[in-house]
C-alpha cells in the first residue's frame, strides 16, 4: 500500500517537474490557477456586497419611515472621529495595495514594512471605532442594553450637541424609533468592524509567513486576493460614513 | 487579432506605485470634499408634488460612488483584469441594484394613492 503511493507520487513529480512548487497539479498554468482564485474571491466578494446590501436597504427604509428619528440619532455621531477613520481606512488601502506591488516585484523588506503598516492602521480603525462605541454606552445610547430618549425628548439637555444642530424635541413616540438608527448603526459598524477584526488576524498570518518569503518567490495569489477583501471592507466603510455620518447634517 | 488580444489579456499587470499615490490622494481630497459638503445646505428640487431631491445626500453619495469606483478600478485591479473579473463585478452591482430597486418599488407602491 505505501509502496504504491510512493510510485505514484515519484510518477507525478516527475511529470510536473517543470512547474513552479505552488502550482497545483490540477491547473495547467501558473496564470490560469491565478484566475480561477482571483475569479472565486471576487464570487465570495459579491455574496458579501448582497449581504451588507440588506444592511443598506433596510437602513434607507427605516430612514424615509422615521426619518427625524434618524436624523436627529445621526447628530450624536461625532464628525472628527468619522473623517479621522476615513481617513486611517482609506490610508490603509493604500498600504494594502502597497504590498501587492511589494510581493510583485518580489522585495521582501518592503512587503514587511507595508503588511505592517496596513495591520496597524487596521488597529487604530478599531481603537477608533471603541472610542465611539464607548462613548454611545455612556450616554446611553445602545438599544437593547442601555438606552435612555432624554437627548431627543429634551435636545437642550444635551448641550455638546443642542449648540451646533439646535435640534428640535422629538414626540415620544418618534423619540422611541432613535433606538432604530442606533441598532442599524450598531449592526452596521459591528458587521464592519467585524470584518476588520478578521482582516487583521489573517494579516498576523501573512506577516509570518512573508518573513518565511512565502509571497515573494512569484506566488502573490494569497496576497492579492486578501487585498481585495481588504479593499472591500473600505467600500463599505465609505457608504457607512456617507449614510450614518454626513447625509442628515442639513 | 482575438487570439493575441486574448494573449494579452491574460498577462499579470504589474500597477505601479505611482498611480497607487494618485489614488490616494483623490481618494483623501473625496474625503475632504464629502466632509466639507456635509457642513452646507445644498438646497433642494421640488419636482413635482411630494417628489422632492435633497441634494445634501445626492452630494454625498455621489463623491461616495466615486471613490468606490476608483477603488475598485485601482486598488481592486479591475481595469487591469480579463473581462470575466469585469463582468463578474458589474454583475455584483446590478444585483444589488436589482435589490434596492425592487424593495422600494414595493414600499412605494403599498399605499399608492391614499396618500
Amino acid at each position: 500500500m505505501s509502496d504504491s503511493t510512493t510510485v505514484a507520487n515519484n510518477a507525478l513529480a516527475e511529470e510536473h517537474h517543470e512547474h513552479p512548487s505552488y502550482q497545483r497539479h490540477h491547473f495547467e498554468t501558473v496564470d490560469q490557477q491565478f484566475d480561477a482564485t482571483n475569479f472565486a474571491m471576487w464570487l465570495f466578494l459579491l455574496t458579501e456586497i448582497m449581504f451588507f446590501g440588506g444592511l443598506f436597504v433596510a437602513y434607507m427604509i427605516m430612514r424615509n419611515w422615521y426619518y427625524p428619528a434618524f436624523v436627529e440619532g445621526s447628530h450624536q455621531l461625532s464628525i472628527f472621529w468619522g473623517t479621522a477613520n476615513t481617513a486611517v481606512l482609506i490610508i490603509s488601502s493604500f498600504t494594502m495595495a502597497m504590498s501587492v506591488w511589494s510581493a510583485e516585484v518580489r522585495r521582501k523588506g518592503l512587503l514587511l514594512l507595508f503588511l505592517c503598516l496596513t495591520f496597524l492602521f487596521g488597529l487604530v480603525f478599531l481603537g477608533i471605532k471603541g472610542i465611539e462605541w464607548h462613548e454611545k454606552w455612556e450616554k446611553f445610547h445602545v438599544p437593547g442594553l442601555r438606552y435612555s430618549e432624554q437627548a431627543f425628548l429634551n435636545p437642550a439637555s444635551d448641550p455638546e450637541v443642542y449648540k451646533e444642530y439646535h435640534d428640535q424635541p422629538l414626540s415620544p413616540d418618534m423619540a422611541q424609533k432613535t433606538q432604530e438608527y442606533f441598532f442599524l448603526y450598531f449592526a452596521m459598524t459591528g458587521m464592519h468592524a467585524l470584518h476588520m477584526l478578521i482582516g487583521v488576524s489573517i494579516l498576523v498570518f501573512m506577516i509570518i509567513r512573508a518573513k518565511h518569503g512565502a509571497y515573494t518567490s512569484g506566488h502573490v495569489t494569497f496576497v492579492e486576493n486578501f487585498g481585495l477583501y481588504w479593499h472591500f471592507v473600505d467600500i463599505i466603510w465609505i457608504y457607512l460614513f456617507a449614510l450614518l455620518y454626513l447625509i442628515s447634517r442639513h | 487579432m482575438s487570439e493575441q488580444h486574448q494573449q494579452h489579456e491574460q498577462e499579470h499587470h504589474i500597477v505601479s506605485p505611482f498611480t497607487y499615490v494618485i489614488i490616494l490622494l483623490a481618494l483623501l481630497t473625496g474625503t475632504a470634499l464629502t466632509v466639507l459638503a456635509s457642513y452646507f445646505d445644498l438646497g433642494e428640487w421640488h419636482i413635482a408634488h411630494g417628489v422632492t431631491i435633497f441634494w445634501n445626500p445626492v452630494a454625498a453619495l455621489a463623491i461616495a460612488s466615486t471613490k468606490m469606483i476608483l477603488v475598485v478600478l485601482f486598488f481592486m485591479h479591475v481595469k487591469y483584469s480579463r473581462r470575466l473579473t469585469k463582468l463578474t463585478v458589474a454583475s455584483g452591482f446590478f444585483m444589488f441594484l436589482v435589490l434596492i430597486s425592487m424593495t422600494l418599488t414595493d414600499y412605494m407602491s403599498r399605499a399608492w394613492g391614499r396618500w
